[in-house]
């Protein structure tokens, strides 16, 4: 790790791990040992991105470069963590531990009918042909360093196919659990979503772990809706902090269909999220909205992409930001606008809190318009909160800094208000009251409401 | 209780209020009036500590402190609190979050511990059943998206759970329907006891007839030109308040 | 690749037998230290000067050119241009009006330019229809009275060593950019202003009185510095279409505002576009930035850019004094072929520093734009303010406007805000109008014109009213 090393030796150490790999796996199909050949090609080719490249400009890899991580064969985690980290909902579940498929935390026995969630390793072996179709069609290796050395790596992951109207009853959690090892280890995992016409469902994607695990998790995620599919996608970031993640979503959108996507990181020493949705069809809608919260060292870096190739298509963006200590974020969205996709509505806003002067935000909203007849507009605002608010807060006896709190809580509450699913924006809220500065005190206040909240109800 | 002794205030260099003298006893209704622009509205702002009016001269004193000297969330601990006339939308503070922490912060700073869940939501459901309110509002960000007269009701529903000294209830009548005024009155009439005082301002008289007040003041051109009991305010409905301007003048 | 091929290049000019003729009134295509010192001795510099000009050379000679920018243009062969050419000798220009094409006459009827003043754009010989020579001499007496020296960057450099040297590249340093560098290499010619502590600028310094000094070339470098509690506004260019040989045009434009002083600076620029295939347009490539060095001091940057194949550009202001101002408005409209990537970078370095971006682009027929800003706030910029504002308009379907601001943002007492739309002239708008009686090209400059509003009253008065005839013109045709 000196810093003589140049990157094409951080390269090398990479594909000398997957040559050994190589070596040790048993017969595949001809494709993917294609894939993986041109993979590793084009990872070769490329390297790991550095900072001039405009795509990383605000986010260093050598994190990742210069470490070096291992494959990993081992699903053993105590069943008593795994049970406090897995969310408390009622769900279909397939679990990886540091990217290995665990059959014994996963729960796959009462998927309904029109429901297929498989391991991937699982559906190559039942039928390969019918993965190696989709697979990577809308990622492929040029898509960037980390998307090629992926392909090249590939082993396991989840598939998710669902016949046409289906509705599955209770959402889908594909969870990926960090173990604390000895020496760092790596995963490159896959998800393939298939939504056949009209089908319906909900997708979590649960990144956790122990507080010690310092691994590094590569995933790529392909989903596909049919025409009037509907999905809604949760990404719940809450890996340790020493993790290290890099992540693309890729969505293809057929006509009617409609992609939700709520991104919710609060965890992971750096962590780069990617997630692009093609609107192919017309009448087909996006809704991407993020929440991330930074401390300590923490860096988030989130870039979206929604490119509009078909008219009377919708995208509508809502990322929040807050930011403490050194932490450092970046937000990238982009709206796309084809030639001749007339009557498109992209509508983005972005909003972020430095909560210290040594935490730093860099915003980057986009527009690329090739068509005239467009609804197109952006926002973004970083500053401090509303002292008017702060004002009549105190009016009411409650101090400063526990009234600014409360405002850096509900600036975080306006993403999670759109939240549907309960658990989730209940778990998220608390967290965000757990996290803030000590001096703001709220931990207290968000876990007696909730309680109140529940004897509301009774 | 309250003292204000010859008060002079001044925003954005311009000066509103001009030796204004005030006295309010425990057990007390007082009701401000005057003509738009007699500086009513700031008096009840710089009693609560808003920013931006300069106090240049005199004193104002609460149970024998000095308010002047004393922080916002400290004036509210002491139990001086502020209705204002146009509540502030907070997006995303959720009702139920403003009033626990309120509530908590006045117990702290009598040296009370926090109040028990169970009790806590009695005396919230209590408070919000007493309001004619949907207890689903708990829920909700502060005022946002609420009606002028909801938004009035809450400034209310807070006043019943913190239970002030001294209420300072600014123009809490204006823009409310006669049912929502009716609900509002019960509210402050709730409040009357002993050991508290409430300060009214407002320009019309109808609250009044719900609310009847103890005396009432007449604010013209930053002072006080008229003082007198429930009749003033009917007489000042009845003539306007040209004549008391006239008369102070003179 | 390159130091095999320089070095064939500085053979190959040598076995040519190239040598510097400081009679010679142009120099051969190419550019090595040759032609750099050609220049400089050609200009009359001294020695100094020309060390500058080499050293940025040698930066040049390592860069290579910006890729990042939306534009698409070939490659620019830089051996490909000659570099100094003197002024065209009059009996090489057109003699009278009847020589020059009527449909830039025409232009010039509609935007209203008085008639002395055509023959001087359309690049008459000049001496006989313009009387420039009194004009300039009270011009210049009335400055010299107020202490404010206004010259071309030849005289300043023989005349103000001093200055030039303290302040030249202090704000652009040779080595900035591609372009800058390689306009610091080779620069012709250009403005030098300064005004002293506490002095007001007595007029607008318009480039109207460089009609009759044109030819300050493609690669042109304008110098202002205004001292302690000193004021100019400056007005570059001309509504007018200017003509000029050069298509590769590299400006570089540094301002330098100490304690409480305050410049203005305004441009309209409006370069050949090209012809409808956009063959010919000038690329215009410029590196404008400003230097709020003092407390309090601000600089105003408005521009009015409607010409040109290609536009780079992004003036800036460097807000280092403490509650110092930057501000950028501007108004870009490309129709037919063009490409504009333009825009501000605001940089806050001292307290309490303010920074607002006003943005309106149009965009045409098959015309591509964007508008590119950076808005940075350093850790020790505590309570900085920005506020950016940046709408695009397109007209027509084969139009692109883009939008690429940038935040970075290093300290939590800091507001930045930014909103951005981008829509089409609204059927509905066109159609009330219309109801009224108004032609629908009528309406559509009605409508820009409002669009633009909030820039052109930033513009100083004479402008403002050429600017918007000027948008009417540049948008002709674009309604069908």
């Amino acid at each position: 790790m000196s810093d003589v090393q140049s990157p094409s030796d951080d390269v090398r150490r990479f594909l000398a791990r997957l040559t050994d790999r190589n070596a040790s796996r048993g017969p595949e199909p001809t494709w993917i040992t294609a894939r993986r050949q041109a993979g590793a090609a084009r990872f070769e080719a490329m390297g790991f991105p550095h900072r001039r490249v405009e795509n990383w400009k605000y986010t260093d890899v050598r994190a990742i470069a210069r470490n070096d991580f291992a494959f990993s064969d081992d699903t053993s985690f105590s069943p008593a963590t795994a049970a406090a980290l897995t969310l408390p909902i009622e769900a279909h579940r397939i679990t990886f531990v540091d990217g290995v498929f665990s059959a014994a935390l996963s729960q796959l026995d009462e998927l309904p009918a029109g429901v297929s969630l498989l391991p991937l390793s699982q559906a190559l072996d039942e039928n390969h042909e019918a993965v190696g179709g989709p697979l990577g069609r809308l990622t492929g290796v040029e898509f960037s360093p980390f998307a090629a050395l992926n392909t090249a790596c590939m082993e396991e992951g989840a598939v998710l196919r669902l016949a046409p109207g289906t509705l599955v009853d209770k959402p889908v959690v594909v969870q990926f659990l960090s173990r604390a090892n000895d020496a760092p280890v790596m995963s490159h995992p896959r998800i393939l979503v298939e939504a056949g016409a009209r089908s319906q469902a909900t997708v979590i994607e649960h990144h956790v772990g122990e507080p010690e695990a310092a691994n590094f998790t590569n995933l790529v995620e392909e989903i596909i809706l049919e025409r009037g599919a509907i999905l809604a996608h949760y990404k719940l970031q809450e890996a340790p902090l020493a993790d290290l993640h890099v992540a693309s979503i890729h969505v293809e959108q057929g006509r009617d269909s409609r992609f939700t996507s709520f991104n919710l990181n609060l965890g992971g020493g750096l962590v780069r999220n990617d997630l692009i949705t093609e609107l192919n069809g017309q009448g087909a809608e996006a809704t991407f909205n993020g929440l991330f919260y930074g401390q300590g060292r923490q860096h988030v870096d989130n870039h979206t992409l929604a490119n509009h190739n078909a008219p009377h298509t919708t995208s509508n963006e809502n990322y929040k930001g807050i930011l403490d200590d050194r932490a450092h974020g970046v937000f990238n969205g982009k709206v796309v606008v084809k030639r001749d996709s007339q009557k498109i509505e992209g509508y983005q806003s972005n909003a972020n809190l430095l909560l210290s002067d040594r935490a730093e935000i860099d915003a980057k909203p986009e527009l690329e318009i090739y068509a005239d007849d467009v609804k197109c507009s952006h926002g973004t605002t970083t500053g401090q909160l509303d002292e008017e608010a702060v004002f009549a807060l105190r009016t009411r006896g409650i101090d400063a800094q526990t009234a600014r709190g409360l405002l850096t809580l509900a600036f975080a509450g306006e993403v999670l208000d759109q939240v549907g699913l309960d658990a989730i924006a209940e778990r998220v809220e608390r967290a965000v009251a757990g996290k803030l500065p000590e001096r703001f005190n709220l931990a207290g206040l968000v876990e007696t409401a909730a309680v109140l909240d529940e004897m509301a109800g009774d | 209780m309250l003292e204000v002794k010859d008060l002079h205030v001044t925003v954005e260099g311009q000066e509103i209020l001009k030796g204004l003298d005030l006295t309010i006893n425990a057990g007390e209704v007082h009701a401000i009036m005057g003509p738009n622009g007699a500086g009513k509205s700031t008096l009840s702002a710089v009693i609560a500590g808003k920013e931006g009016y300069e106090v240049t001269q005199g004193s104002i004193t609460f149970e024998g402190k000095d308010v002047l000297e004393m922080e916002v969330e400290e004036r509210a601990q002491a139990g001086l609190l502020l209705g204002f006339q146009y509540p502030v939308e907070i997006p995303g503070v959720k009702n139920i979050y403003l009033l626990k922490a309120a509530l908590n912060a006045q117990r702290e700073a009598r040296g009370e511990g926090e109040m028990p869940a169970p009790e806590f939501m009695k005396l919230i459901k209590e408070k919000i059943a007493f309001m004619k309110m949907d207890p689903s509002f708990l829920q909700r960000a502060v005022n946002e998206g609420f009606s002028g007269g909801e938004k009035k009701r809450n400034e209310i529903l807070q006043m019943l759970v913190l239970q002030p000294r001294l209420a300072m209830l600014d123009e809490i009548d204006s823009g409310l329907d006669i049912d929502a005024m009716r609900v509002v009155a019960e509210g402050i009439n709730s409040l009357r006891s002993e050991e508290r005082g409430v300060l009214l301002v407002t320009h019309y008289q109808r609250l009044l007839d719900f609310v009847v007040p103890d005396q009432v003041h007449v604010l013209v051109d930053g002072r006080i030109a008229k003082s007198g009991d429930a009749d003033l305010a009917r007489e000042l409905e009845a003539r306007g308040y040209d004549w008391v301007v006239e008369e102070s003048a003179a | 690749m390159a130091s095999e091929e320089m070095e064939q290049l500085v053979r190959r000019e040598y076995k040519e037998g190239f040598v510097t003729d400081i009679e010679s009134d142009t120099v051969p295509p190419g550019l090595d230290e040759n032609t750099i010192a050609f220049i400089s001795k050609k200009k009359g510099e001294p020695e100094w000067m020309l060390e500058w000009r080499l050293k940025a050379y040698q930066q040049w000679l390592k860069m290579t050119p910006p890729s990042w920018a939306h534009l698409d243009y070939p490659p620019i062969d830089y051996q490909a241009i000659s570099y100094y050419s003197a002024p065209k000798r009059d009996e090489d220009r057109p003699q009278s009006l009847d020589e020059v094409d009527p449909k830039l006459l025409e232009t010039y009827e509609k935007l209203g330019i008085p008639l002395h003043e055509r023959a001087a754009l359309a690049g008459v010989a000049v001496d006989a229809v313009f009387d420039s020579v009194s004009v300039t001499t009270t011009f210049k007496e009335k400055l010299h009275e107020a202490g404010v020296i206004f010259c071309s960057m030849s005289e300043a450099i023989r005349d103000y060593p001093e200055l030039v040297k303290q302040y030249l590249g202090s704000v652009v340093p040779q080595g900035d950019n591609y372009f800058a560098a390689l306009n610091s290499a080779v620069f012709t010619d250009g403005s030098f202003v300064f005004v002293p502590e506490g002095v007001t600028c007595p007029m607008e310094l318009s480039t109207y009185f460089r009609i009759n000094e044109r030819n300050t070339g493609q690669f042109e470098r304008t110098l202002i510095v205004c001292e302690s509690r000193a004021q100019v506004s400056y007005l570059e260019g001309c509504t007018a279409p200017q003509r000029d040989e050069n298509q590769l045009h590299a400006a570089v434009v540094e301002l330098v505002a100490l304690e409480d002083a305050y410049i203005k600076y305004s441009t309209v620029q409006n370069w050949y576009p090209g012809d409808e295939d956009g063959k010919g347009g000038i690329y215009n490539f410029v590196t404008k930035r400003g230097d709020c060095r003092g407390d309090r001091s601000r600089i105003s940057w408005t521009q009015v850019e409607t010409g040109s194949a290609i536009t780079w550009k992004y003036p800036s202001c460097v807000l280092r004094g403490k509650h110092s101002i930057g501000e950028f408005y501007s108004v870009a409209v490309t129709n037919g072929r063009q490409q504009a990537d333009t825009g501000t970078k605001m940089i806050h370095i001292g307290e309490g520093t303010r920074s607002t971006i006003v943005s309106k682009g149009i965009s045409a027929g098959r015309a591509d734009q964007s508008y590119r800003g950076l808005v940075k706030v350093g850790p020790r910029a505590k309570n900085a303010r920005n506020f950016t504002q940046c709408d695009s308009l397109l007209i027509g379907d084969q139009c692109g406007a883009h939008t690429f601001p940038y935040q970075e943002i290093g300290n939590s007492t800091a507001t930045v805000e930014h909103e951005a739309t981008t829509s089409k002239i609204g059927e509905d708008q066109l159609f009330y109008c219309q109801s009224r009686g108004i032609s629908e090209e009528d309406a559509v400059s009605m409508i820009v014109n409002g669009f633009c509003k909030d820039v052109f009253q930033e513009l100083p008065m004479e402008f403002a009213v050429e600017a918007e005839a000027l948008l009417n013109v540049t948008l002709e045709g674009a309604v069908g």
